[in-house]
């Protein structure tokens, strides 16, 4: 790791000040369980480091029944999972947080720093750039692909977003609220995530000095929810598929529903094709079956990861059942 | 009968050999006293990074290290391969930085400009098809007539492809050493599993490098190693030119290697792929093998793995390829060649026992016999490990035809190893305060060896655990052999008796006259020398070490020596209890026995720790390890703990070891078990997927894409 600059501000406007005026570029540390390990590898390699930790207006939990719930950027996943009101009302945001599977992880990662998290791509992690280039060709499409994306994945971008709360965010229309240069604006999620079209461009919308402050969850009324990671080892593991789901129910017929995707896209990938197969059916295994295929009916699987087509249905139609069984 | 001196107490007199006894060096290790070589921080101490080759194949054209040497801080720089070296793998040393910090080690490194001819590279040889040049005929034999065997029309033949990967050894404590000199004196804090070995391997590298030190004057220390599993016997080319560094700088050096490069170059278990045929009579009798095996062990190839594997089969002919690959040097992994050797056989007998629509423990149980003189003992641990299974309840036939996507099998396997203890001398000292103290230079490697070399002098001694102090980890003190091979428990645990007999019966010659009872009538008990069949006299063991007065009393033992203390061979059989998700692919164990012998347990707590350890490790491998290597870059893409996958302990079900103990296993004395329970695990887990599925997932480890690609061409899905 290289030497770098250490700075401690309290206050927002301090934060964004710290992060524009450094030559050589300036990086958030929050939970630090992806900075300084791509600062250890070479990836990352800014002349400021500038912490969150003192930031008091960037922390927290609150939920109002009337606005929903309000996400600081630097609560972290723990503080997610033992939310009395997280778990009550949003189950499935609890259930992403369980997915990350080590307790140091939960302890000291955000969830603003899930959101930001650079992908897991073990050619962007090796120094062959997020668009894995070597030798002027992508190496992705004829290397090793079995863990990279089967949607949005016509190039040049392979790599699969790696946040575990982006898809449940995105399915419960969650905002993120951004704080930088320009003074604060909000996005939805969903549009937080890009798909880089060339090396100039990164996988999210945050411009120079700009960092995300809250995360805002609308309250989510009568609705049934769950994710459901397909994880290879219990111990902690990045998925290999998952989806969150969002379900209005009259009765049993499905009025309406969000199926949004994780691991399977450079961006959570919403699934309007599983949406319109399960609305206005009753919640069956067969109708979430049928939902999981229509959600992948679309998919342009590499040369090894044709697996992860199937995992990512079976994700969706357990999410949809899960979500409907309406389990904690 | 007739007993040897030096022979293992009968079982009625054991007061320690053969129970459950902590580990002396728990709480040491468990609190973090344990100091290992990463923690050696030296006054002065510099610390070393190395520059590695980018690429799997080149030649190096230029090195430029000026910007590096002038860095402040960088005391040392050093070409380990200069221009025109043409460099084998990612990773291999090119130059050597020693700095004030690591910090300043690594500025360094990345200053130093290298330039390279790249060369073509081949790094992937599961396909014999693309092997092309770096595939060499690597051997064979043929026993009786497999033609014949295989065109008898009454026989069942079955056909089929199985595999294993190269997978690192991923040490917890990476390989590395600090190096001291003293004027003339070399002394090394390494991690190694060779304590005894290092220092004439080191002299030797350095005397042949310009370096003039004979090998008395270096001293190697390790007192706690973080895992070596076969890859820490030599001081490897770091550990010289960590030696070489401290001596041009004038200060102790440390070069511990850093994770990405411990996965790369530190450890490499050889792959092991073949085509097999075999053939039974439909009665189940094993009559012909036919295999054509293939693997890597890096640049140099490999050797056939044992196949046939414990079965020794009438009729069979065998080839190997050997494949060079550019990948990191293959070295010992955990009993060398017999996992591979396991899932191949394994596997491929299995397949046969679903074809022949047979129990798979009662085929195994009838051919036996073509395991030799074990041929008793793998039927005893067959009865065993399905009973703890709950084999008759739980086994069907190939395919798991009840309703659901949840699939759930069972699979075993066999094995063996050698095991017979290494060379070993030991000190037994008395002191005349009664302390005691036995000092070898071997090593713990993580099994316990301090402990049995505590047990074993005070059970002879008549003394308790913990009276005994263990001096170990100094290559200094009496030599040891290395801890390979499954042999350190049977050769520490010899030379300890036998210098703890000799050292009694002298204390027992100093005493005799006080108590007027001759030596030979004298006996060491709870704390005691007493008279046998007299209780009456006798001394406590404080009393009679001060008739020592000012006279230390040691004694070397040795082995091998008079009377045989220990032997060779064991079997071993493993079970494992799966269960498949044929929606997901993914496999998860519900349960692993293991039935293992290794003849006298002398500690048999720490002998079921090796066992729970291994089938950990075994499981890891069956579902999740392999080194990937990328085509273009011809680099590891998972050196990381990240993605080279390791099971956590909810990924490893419930592991029930039986260790085979009494009559028939006591009596061929202690004989080794580092190995032999990981060499069963893949192969167990592979047949017990199989049996879940009814189709085989032909190569390790079983991911969920395996999985699935083996259900789409047919299955019980």
């Amino acid at each position: 790791m290289e030497a770098f600059e250490y700075a401690r501000p309290t206050t927002n406007e301090e934060v964004v000040k710290l992060l524009t005026g450094a030559k050589g570029g300036a990086q958030v540390l929050a939970g630090g369980t992806d900075i300084l390990s791509l600062m250890k590898d070479g990836v990352a390699r800014p002349a400021r480091l500038v912490s969150l930790q003192h930031v008091k207006e960037l922390r927290g939990i609150t939920f109002h029944p009337g606005t929903g719930l309000r996400l600081g950027a630097t609560a972290t996943f723990e503080e997610l999972l033992e939310n009395p009101d997280v778990r009550k009302h949003y189950p499935a945001l609890a259930q992403a947080a369980e997915g990350v599977s080590s307790p140091q992880v939960r302890n000291t990662g955000t969830v603003a720093g899930d959101l930001c998290q650079r992908p897991r791509c073990w050619y962007y992690r090796a120094g062959f750039g997020l668009l894995a280039i070597y030798n002027g060709k992508p190496l992705v499409p004829d290397g090793d692909n079995r863990y990279h994306a089967i949607l949005g994945n016509s190039g040049p971008a392979y790599f699969v977003s790696p946040s575990s709360l982006a898809p449940i965010l995105v399915a419960l229309n969650a905002k993120v609220k951004l704080h930088g240069p320009q003074g604060a604006r909000e996005l939805p999620v969903q549009d937080f995530f890009l798909t880089p079209k060339n090396d100039q461009e990164i996988e999210h919308a945050l411009q120079p000095g700009e960092i995300v402050t809250e995360i805002l969850v609308p309250a989510p009324g009568d609705v049934k929810m769950a994710v459901y990671e397909v994880r290879q080892k219990e111990a902690l593991d990045w998925p290999l598929a998952a989806a969150a789901v969002v379900l209005n129910l009259e009765g049993d017929t499905v009025k309406k529903v969000r199926v949004v995707l994780g691991h399977v896209a450079p961006v959570p990938w919403p699934s309007p094709e599983a949406e319109e197969a399960l609305t206005g059916k009753s919640v069956s295994e067969d109708a979430a079956w049928e939902a999981g295929k229509a959600a992948l009916s679309k998919a342009t699987p590499l040369s090894k990861n044709v697996y992860k087509v199937q995992l990512a249905r079976v994700a969706v139609k357990r999410a949809i059942l899960r979500a409907a069984k309406g389990e904690a | 009968m007739a007993k040897c001196k030096y022979d293992w107490p009968e079982a009625s007199d054991r007061r320690l050999i053969g129970k459950r006894i902590n580990r002396i060096d728990g709480p040491t290790k468990s609190s973090g006293r344990a100091k290992y070589t990463y923690d050696i921080n030296l006054p002065g101490l510099l610390v070393a990074k190395i520059y590695r080759s980018p690429y799997a194949h080149a030649k190096i054209t230029a090195i430029d290290t000026s910007e590096a040497e002038k860095l402040p801080g960088v005391k040392t720089v050093r070409i380990i391969q200069g221009v025109g070296k043409e460099i084998q793998w990612a990773g291999d040393e090119i130059v050597a930085v020693a700095a004030v910090s690591e910090d300043i080690a690594d500025d360094a490194v990345r200053k130093i400009k290298v330039e390279f001819e790249q060369l073509p590279h081949f790094v992937h040889e599961e396909d014999l098809q693309q092997a092309g040049d770096h595939a060499k005929e690597a051997g064979g034999e043929k026993g009786g007539d497999p033609d014949k065997a295989f065109s008898d029309p009454d026989v069942v033949i079955s056909e089929g492809f199985y595999g294993i990967p190269t997978i690192t050894h991923c040490c917890l404590e990476a390989h590395g050493n600090v190096a001291e000199w003293t004027g003339a004196n070399l002394r090394t804090y390494s991690s190694t599993q060779n304590v005894s070995g290092l220092p004439g391997q080191i002299g030797q590298a350095l005397r042949e490098q310009g370096v003039n030190v004979p090998d008395n004057n270096i001293e190697t220390i390790c007192n706690y190693v973080g895992g070596g599993f076969g890859s820490k016997f030599s001081p490897d080319r770091w550990g010289i030119e960590v030696a070489k560094l401290a001596k041009a700088a004038g200060k102790p050096v440390k070069l511990m290697l850093d994770r990405n490069m411990e996965m790369e170059v530190a450890g490499a278990r050889p792959s092991g792929y073949a085509q097999i045929k075999v053939a039974a009579k439909k009665d189940g009798t094993i009559v012909a093998w036919d295999s054509h095996s293939w693997g890597t062990g890096g640049p140099a190839g490999t050797t056939m793995p044992p196949l046939p594997y414990v079965l020794n089969i009438p009729n069979k002919i065998t080839r190997h390829t050997s494949i060079s690959t550019n990948t990191g040097p293959g070295r010992a992994w955990r009993a060398p060649n017999h996992p591979q050797a396991a899932l191949l056989t394994m596997c491929a007998l299995d397949d046969l026992a679903a074809k022949l629509n047979m129990d798979p423990v009662e085929f195994f149980s009838k051919n036996a016999d073509l395991a030799g003189e074990r041929a008793e003992v793998y039927r005893q641990e067959l009865r065993k490990a399905a009973e703890l299974i709950d084999w008759q309840k739980n086994w069907h036939p190939r395919g798991d035809k009840s309703a659901g996507t949840i699939k759930r099998g069972l699979g075993l396997s066999l094995h063996t190893w050698g095991g017979r203890g290494h060379n070993s001398n030991c000190n037994v000292t008395i002191h005349p305060d009664g302390s005691v103290e036995v000092t070898l230079g071997s090593q713990d490697l993580g099994t316990g060896t301090r402990t049995v070399i505590a047990v074993v002098a005070a059970e002879t001694l008549g003394l308790p655990v913990e009276a005994i102090r263990v001096n170990i980890g100094d290559s200094k003190f009496p030599s040891s052999g290395a801890s390979g091979g499954s042999t350190t428990v049977g050769g520490v645990s010899a030379s300890t008796r036998r210098g703890s007999v000799d050292a009694l019966q002298q204390l027992l010659a100093v005493v005799a006259p006080s108590l007027g009872v001759p030596a030979d009538q004298l006996v060491a008990v709870d704390g005691h020398i007493q008279a046998k069949g007299d209780a009456a006299k006798k001394l406590t063991w404080k009393e009679a070490c001060a008739k020592l007065q000012v006279k230390t009393l040691q004694v070397t033992g040795k082995n091998p020596g008079q009377c045989a203390l220990g032997s060779s061979g064991v079997g071993g059989v493993q079970i494992a209890d799966v269960s498949v998700d044929t929606e997901t692919g993914l496999v998860k164990i519900h349960k692993m026995v293991a039935a293992q012998d290794c003849g006298l347990i002398i500690d048999l707590k720490t002998a079921e720790s090796q066992c729970y350890g291994a089938m950990i490790m075994g499981i890891t491998y069956a579902l999740f390890e392999e080194k990937v290597m990328d085509r273009a870059t011809g680099r590891m893409l998972n050196n990381n703990m990240e993605f080279y996958k390791l099971a956590g302990i909810g990924d490893i079900g419930e592991l029930v070891v039986h260790m085979m103990t009494g009559p028939g296993y006591d009596e061929r004395g202690t004989i080794g078990l580092g190995e032999p329970p990981v060499i069963s695990p893949g192969a167990a887990i592979s047949n017990a997927v199989a049996n879940a599925l009814g189709v085989r997932v032909p190569t390790l480890p079983i991911t969920p894409d395996k999985v699935l690609a083996a259900l789409e061409k047919g299955g019980a899905a």
